[in-house]
């Protein structure tokens, strides 16, 4: 029924801590929040005050050049705080959730029924709009576009990536929901992204009109860039969107419910988790109670990150889940000095290179520490990055445009068919220790200004 | 225990190097040997928050961990040849060879260290970097690549040139263009002709005058068939094996082709690159022979992979990732074409006896063409995608 795409080069780190296939509800968390810093390519302009009493679904934000786009709170409450940074930056809001349960209403019906305009409206009334990601750029996708595809991948090839297929168990319907309300916004077709553990499960296939591919190989296979970059590469001026599965399913919810049900599962997973399993909250929930008794190692600093090693975000001790994220892991900081490390056999020393003896070890997991472990040079080996990046794209040279500005160059290499987490790999075995992800993201941001959107 | 004691001792010294501290001029220097001493405790910020093992350190150990057996080879050989010259019957390995070649190669490899990292600690004070670890490999394979009769002056001068001229020139490793161990090289060459060429430069004392047995000339194997003496030429395996006159480290192929293991093992060293030259050299070495108009062009071609300091350049010069070719396809290309000049340029060219760092040097200037066709034919190819996208939609 679909064809197999093998994805050669990458790499897949065995990391300690893997999510067992349990799932715990802890209590209604106390506070959660909506970070306007996980989204790119917005500028939020607030909607609510401190101490304002909002409803499930009541607008916190909205985006000032498309104040249609607006994120809502996942709970009913009242806003505990606005947090704000530098120049003002709004970070947090927060709200503290109530006793009760009312929601801000939505139309329920099949969007099968509805036309594009109305499906339009409603993922926009849902707060849920965010939730698709648009290519190039890697940032909320507009409204106003129709876009050429839409790219879902089924699974999450990243370290100790959480298993959709195990998340949406009880959620087939809502699934095949969400998948023909997104129908409806483009002109092309879905694509789903299978591996071969969920290309055998009824949740993700079987679903009219979408094409299906099966890709194996290392990570970044699961990465819905690299899926999108296989199946039919982005060519500029094109737009594609990308939407990760578990909020396709929550979209499809708002649909069959007419009204936000904020619920989501997540792996609390890494090294120093206790029990590593699968968390049944709430968007946006404070991480802060699940860790009380779950971190191993006291002596070691935690370091609290919401998603995966290579492209989540350090949220603290008691930090929020991130919008897009279905992982929290947690893994040692690494603060510490190492005599003559770099001499050393290094049994105990993970590397994708073979410059260690711990390459003997190939299927052991590791417990791998924020260290950077080493200082950051030029550019000077080569090779490196090729092995991991699983693209027609020559990620050096693609690097060293964006960092002389060359926005010619920048396109003509490929700019518009990576986001950060493609590149992250890049980032973890550079022998340079370069901020690859960094370097990417001014890259993207300074094409999206030349273009103009 | 003593870890911790030495980082005690450190930290303490720390701040008379930081800004505002009294030894603040010295701040590159002390973060070296701090860097030396201990992998900083720095932590990950933005972007990736578990990075790999490796580093620029670990990376450059390992290569000269790869060096080791032809420096060790070309110690036991440096005293093997001399007691050879003068008819004392030794055997190769011997407490005597060694110490007679570690006496007369350890000087070099010191001088040729201590210039290299005292130029490269005092520009990375001036610009106020971290002082780069390129010249850990540097610093080795300049004697490697020296006859061992070179005068120590003569080594300091060509580390200094190489160095200063080859890389911090154009902004220090990562930089540079040519690779700076080679350029030590070619400097001497054109500099001083007659200390890195002739007969009797690659034997210790053949120089001075010291004595020689009837029959002995010191001349290489390279020189002879240059020569046209194909007849006085060992055997490919004596060849391989390199019991003969040559630069220190150049005349083993078997210890080169135990250093290329580690480095193609761990990935370190393109063995594209490698496998390309060696294809190019045997690719060239076979139209010679076809053409075979005189008696070096009719010397079987295999020979010419372990003659001189072919081997030597294969692994260890040609495969410089900052110098040579970066794309993976560039680097089938680059290596081929080294393989085809350094022979062509050795065998038809009478003025070089031996043509592999002038063709690794010509390919280094051609590396960035290289790679520019490779790249843009990527670009070309995505450029054709979107026509073809766009004509389709009509």
């Amino acid at each position: 029924m679909s064809k197999v795409i093998k994805i050669k080069r990458g790499l897949d780190i065995r990391l300690k801590g893997a999510p067992e296939p349990t799932v715990t509800i802890p209590a209604t968390p106390a506070l959660v929040a909506v970070k306007p810093t996980d989204f790119r390519g917005i500028e939020p302009r607030l909607l609510v005050k401190q101490g304002q009493e909002v409803l499930t679904g009541t607008p916190l934000f909205c985006d000032k050049v498309n104040p249609d786009i607006v994120w809502v709170s996942p709970v009913c409450g009242i806003i505990e705080d606005v947090v704000r940074g530098e120049r003002r930056k709004l970070l947090n809001i927060v709200v503290r959730a109530g006793s009760d349960h009312r929601y801000e209403h939505l139309e329920a019906g099949s969007p099968e029924s509805m036309d594009p305009e109305k499906i339009r409206k409603q993922i926009l009334r849902s707060g849920l709009w965010p939730s698709i990601i648009q290519r190039p750029y890697g940032v909320v996708a507009r409204p106003g576009d129709i876009p050429r595809d839409i790219f879902i991948s089924a699974f999450d090839s990243a370290p100790l990536g959480p298993d959709y297929g195990f998340i949406l168990r009880e959620e087939a319907e809502a699934f095949a929901t969400g998948i023909a309300a997104l129908k409806k916004l483009t002109s092309g077709r879905i694509h789903i992204g299978l591996d071969k553990c969920s290309a055998q499960s009824n949740l993700f296939t079987g679903h009219q009109d979408v094409d299906y591919q099966v890709f194996t190989g290392p990570h970044p296979a699961g990465n819905v860039g690299v899926q999108l970059h296989q199946v039919a590469p982005l060519n500029k001026g094109e737009v594609v969107w990308t939407v990760s599965p578990q909020l396709v399913a929550l979209i499809g919810k708002t649909f069959m419910l007419g009204y936000l049900d904020s619920s989501w599962t997540f792996a609390l997973c890494g090294a120093l988790i206790r029990e590593p399993r699968y968390i049944r909250g709430i968007m946006g929930m404070s991480v802060a109670a699940l860790l009380t008794g779950q971190i191993v190692e006291e002596e070691r600093q935690p370091r609290v990150i919401s998603g995966n090693v290579l492209t989540g975000s350090n949220i603290g001790k008691n930090g929020y889940l991130g919008y897009y994220d279905s992982q929290v892991t947690v893994i040692p900081e690494g603060r510490y000095y190492d005599l003559l490390g770099w001499a050393m056999p290094g049994m105990k020393k993970y590397s994708a290179s073979r410059t260690f003896l711990s390459s003997l070890f190939p299927s052991k997991s590791w417990n791998i520490d924020t260290n950077m472990k080493g200082g950051q040079r030029a550019f000077v080996l080569t090779g490196q990055y090729e092995k991991v990046f699983p693209m027609d794209i020559y990620p050096v040279q693609l690097l060293k445009a964006i960092l002389v500005g060359d926005i010619d160059r920048m396109e003509q290499l490929g700019i518009y068919e990576v986001v950060e987490e493609d590149m992250a790999l890049c980032e973890f075995v550079c022998t340079s220790k370069t901020e690859v992800q960094e370097i990417l993201r001014n890259g993207l941001d300074l094409m999206r200004k030349e273009m103009g959107e | 225990m003593k870890a911790k004691k030495l980082r005690q001792l450190i930290d303490r010294m720390k701040p008379q190097f930081e800004k505002g501290g009294k030894l603040e001029k010295l701040h590159s220097t002390f973060d070296a040997f701090e860097a030396f001493l201990f992998v900083s405790d720095k932590v990950t910020g933005r972007g990736s928050h578990i990075r790999d093992s490796i580093d620029l350190k670990r990376t450059m150990t390992i290569v000269l961990l790869a060096l080791m057996p032809a420096l060790f080879f070309g110690i036991l050989n440096t005293g093997y040849q001399h007691f050879l010259s003068l008819g004392t019957n030794v055997s190769f390995i011997s407490w005597q060879t060694f110490g007679f070649g570690f006496v007369k190669v350890f000087p070099i490899i010191v001088v040729s260290y201590v210039t290299g990292l005292t130029i490269e600690f005092i520009t990375a004070q001036i610009r106020g970097h971290e002082v780069n670890e390129g010249f850990l490999v540097t610093g080795m394979l300049i004697p490697l690549i020296m006859p061992v009769d070179v005068p120590l002056w003569m080594v300091a001068l060509a580390t200094a040139f190489a160095v200063v001229f080859g890389k911090e020139v154009f902004g220090g490793t990562g930089m540079n263009v040519f690779n700076p161990a080679l350029l030590a090289r070619v400097f001497l060459f054109f500099a001083y002709p007659a200390y890195m060429t002739g007969d009797r430069i690659w034997i210790a004392g053949l120089t001075k005058g010291e004595g020689v047995i009837d029959g002995f000339t010191g001349a290489t194997p390279l020189a002879d068939a240059a020569a046209g003496h194909i007849d006085k030429i060992p055997g490919f395996m004596d060849l391989f094996i390199g019991v003969i006159p040559g630069s220190i480290g150049e005349t083993s192929a078997l210890a080169i082709l135990i250093g290329a293991i580690i480095l193609v093992v761990t990935g370190i060293g393109s063995w594209k690159i490698m496998l390309s030259v060696v294809a190019g050299g045997l690719f060239m070495g076979g139209v010679l022979n076809l053409w075979g108009a005189n008696t070096y062009m009719q010397m079987p071609f295999y020979n010419h992979l372990v003659l001189g300091g072919f081997a030597f350049g294969a692994v260890f010069m040609a495969t410089d990732p900052v110098t040579g070719a970066q794309t993976e396809t560039g680097k089938w290309i680059y290596g081929f074409l080294i393989g085809l000049m350094a022979i062509l340029i050795r065998v038809v060219n009478p003025a070089y006896p031996e043509g592999v760092m002038l063709a690794i040097l010509l390919m280094n200037v051609f590396a960035p063409l290289i790679d520019h066709l490779v790249v843009q034919s990527n670009v070309n190819r995505r450029l054709k995608r979107m026509v073809k996208s766009a004509n389709s939609e009509k």
